[in-house]
């Protein structure tokens, strides 16, 4: 049997974190928040990738979260961060609901340019609709949290980074529980043969479905947080500049660890922030060399720098791999 | 006594090739029935029609009584028709009782987004029909660190999970080396045994087919050609010149 955190273990490294940010400097606090809400929507591609399908196309439930609840936040003064966040999820599932069981009779390279080209559908009705702003979009006003208001910005930030860490913690531990889960098992099976899958008596279509879901959840938890914390939305949301970002850090990551994703996305954040910073002109080039120097030298993510192949584990290291009956040569 | 299955005036065309030609057959429960025939005789074609992989042009397919010709392979395996390949198909990153956890967790009516795969129960079931087979010490072990015999025991394990009441075996001993076919086909035949299960495998040699079936039909450009006990459809002139070659 492996050896996982137990999820007790995981909360308490959530509430760790949360707490973590009461020390750190202001401008750590806004980027950690948007590493989080990045992490959380890139969770998501991994929690697909497990099935074998890569969504190309994430923008656009991140979109329909974040434009869910700012009409929502503007029409009926919804300001709670938590509600907003509920909202964003909703707004988001929704959308995978009705689109997760039409696209997942396909595979490959046709799964991912269908989640691209509905994204791009979705970013060309927001552009052209002047009801949403167009272009330009609109602005939302400050989240508040439980009925308190925060006009420090230290602690509105700090409030934002807490409730992104913890709502990104608990659907880290939520895709734990589910990796480990016969479900989880299951999706894995269908990446590699969702034919016998199917003559097994299961459906690979209702996985990738309800793996599909989950990850359109996320995006649409992460579009909320990404809309509180620049208060104001705009189409740019669905294009598929935004939705590549987030394959980059689920490719950083790999798919072999939830940590590995959180980690990949505050490692994209500060690479893209210095690089910003001391090289404003070329600072693409610097994120292109990192991605290269994590494929080159981490073949399976940033994760497979604490997490062994997932069965070297289990098998004692004096085992014989030939001496066994059965075995190959 | 009732047939578990029962096809009538099955046909199957791709193209101008005719793969099934008004195939008319009756399985009865708890025999066990090769197919044999030159490759490209229709017998795979037969086996991929009665588990939902392939739609009939015209026939019917009749399990238990319930036409299953135009349902999906996962219904077919639902309503008790299980198969193993010719070539295994695993889950080859997976462990062999992976493999057959993936395959137990087929069983229910829904999967446990929560419930770990390792539990306890489930790997004990997984274990114990590797056990059936003599393999339950590579329970651990990867599907790719196999050997192509032990891949094919356990393509037959995840098979009779279900505990079908057709069990259909495409080949079960291609691949395996001479000195091992006997050993092979003795396990699969000890470890369907408890689930008294009707087995029908598609064979190509001669000795197997003679030693295990109760009952032999032999195709030809997609037709019967003989269907008897194997002692007669072995030694019928049409089975010795179009599909044995002489070979007994």
């Amino acid at each position: 049997m492996r050896k996982d955190l137990h999820p007790l273990i995981m909360i308490a490294v959530v509430a760790g974190v949360t707490l973590f940010g009461r020390v750190l400097p202001t401008w750590t606090l806004s980027l950690a928040t948007i590493a989080a809400s990045n992490a959380l929507i890139a969770l998501g591609i991994v929690v697909l990738a497990r099935t074998g399908n890569v969504s190309f196309g994430q923008g656009l439930f991140f979109a329909a979260g974040g434009y869910g609840v700012a009409l929502i936040a503007n029409a009926w003064g919804l300001t709670d961060a938590v509600a907003q966040v509920i909202v964003g999820a909703a707004c988001g599932g929704l959308l995978g609901l009705v689109i997760g069981p039409l696209i997942a009779r396909y595979s490959g390279i046709f799964f991912g340019m269908l989640t691209l080209a509905l994204s791009m559908v979705f970013y060309g009705a927001l552009v052209k609709s002047t009801a949403l702003g167009g272009s330009d979009g609109f602005n939302v006003g400050r989240p508040s949290l439980f009925g308190m208001t925060f006009t420090d910005p230290r602690e509105a930030d700090f409030m934002l980074y807490a409730v992104s860490v913890i709502v990104t913690g608990f659907a880290g531990i939520a895709a734990t529980i589910l990796f480990r889960s016969e479900f989880g098992l299951a999706s894995l099976a269908v990446r590699e043969n969702n034919l016998r899958v199917e003559y097994l008596g299961l459906s690979a279509n209702r996985i990738i479905s309800i793996n599909f879901l989950i990850a359109a959840i996320f995006a649409g938890a992460s579009g909320a947080f990404a809309l509180m914390a620049q208060r104001h939305i705009d189409p740019q949301f669905a294009y598929w500049t935004t939705s590549g970002e987030f394959v980059f850090v689920a490719v950083l990551a790999g798919n072999q660890s939830v940590a590995a994703v959180f980690v990949a996305s505050m490692a994209l954040e500060l690479v893209r922030s210095f690089s910003n910073l001391y090289l404003p002109n070329t600072w693409q080039l610097v994120l292109g060399i990192f991605l290269l120097g994590v494929i080159l030298f981490l073949p399976r993510g940033i994760g497979s720098l604490w997490i062994r192949d997932r069965h070297k584990r289990r098998i004692p290291a004096t085992a014989s791999l030939t001496a066994e009956r059965g075995a190959a040569p | 006594m009732n047939p578990v299955l029962s096809v009538r005036q099955l046909e199957k065309r791709f193209g101008a090739v005719v793969a099934a030609d008004a195939l008319t057959l009756d399985i009865p429960a708890g025999q066990k029935i090769s197919l044999i025939g030159a490759n490209g005789a229709g017998k795979t074609t037969f086996v991929n029609m009665v588990t939902g992989y392939l739609k009939p042009d015209n026939g019917t397919i009749l399990l238990d009584g319930i036409d299953i010709g135009r349902r999906s392979p996962r219904s077919v395996a639902r309503l008790g028709i299980s198969r193993s390949f010719q070539i295994p198909q695993l889950f080859v990153e997976l462990t062999a009782a992976e493999n057959l956890t993936v395959a137990i967790s087929g069983i229910g009516t829904r999967m446990s987004l929560r419930a770990p795969a390792e539990a306890q129960g489930r790997r004990d079931n997984a274990v114990e029909l590797l056990e059936r087979f003599g393999l339950a010490d590579l329970a651990d072990r990867p599907i790719s660190e196999l050997a192509g015999g032990v891949r094919k025991l356990i393509d037959i394990a995840m098979a009779l999970v279900r505990r079908p009441k057709l069990l259909l075996l495409d080949e079960p001993t291609s691949g395996v080396s001479a000195e091992e076919k006997f050993t092979t086909m003795d396990r699969v035949i000890h470890a369907v045994a408890p689930d008294a299960a009707t087995i029908v495998f598609v064979e190509h040699d001669m000795e197997i087919v003679s030693r295990y079936a109760d009952r032999v039909v032999a195709f030809y450009q997609g037709r019967i050609l003989a269907d008897g006990v194997p002692a007669e459809v072995l030694n019928n002139q049409e089975v010795r010149r179009y599909v044995t070659g002489g070979a007994r």
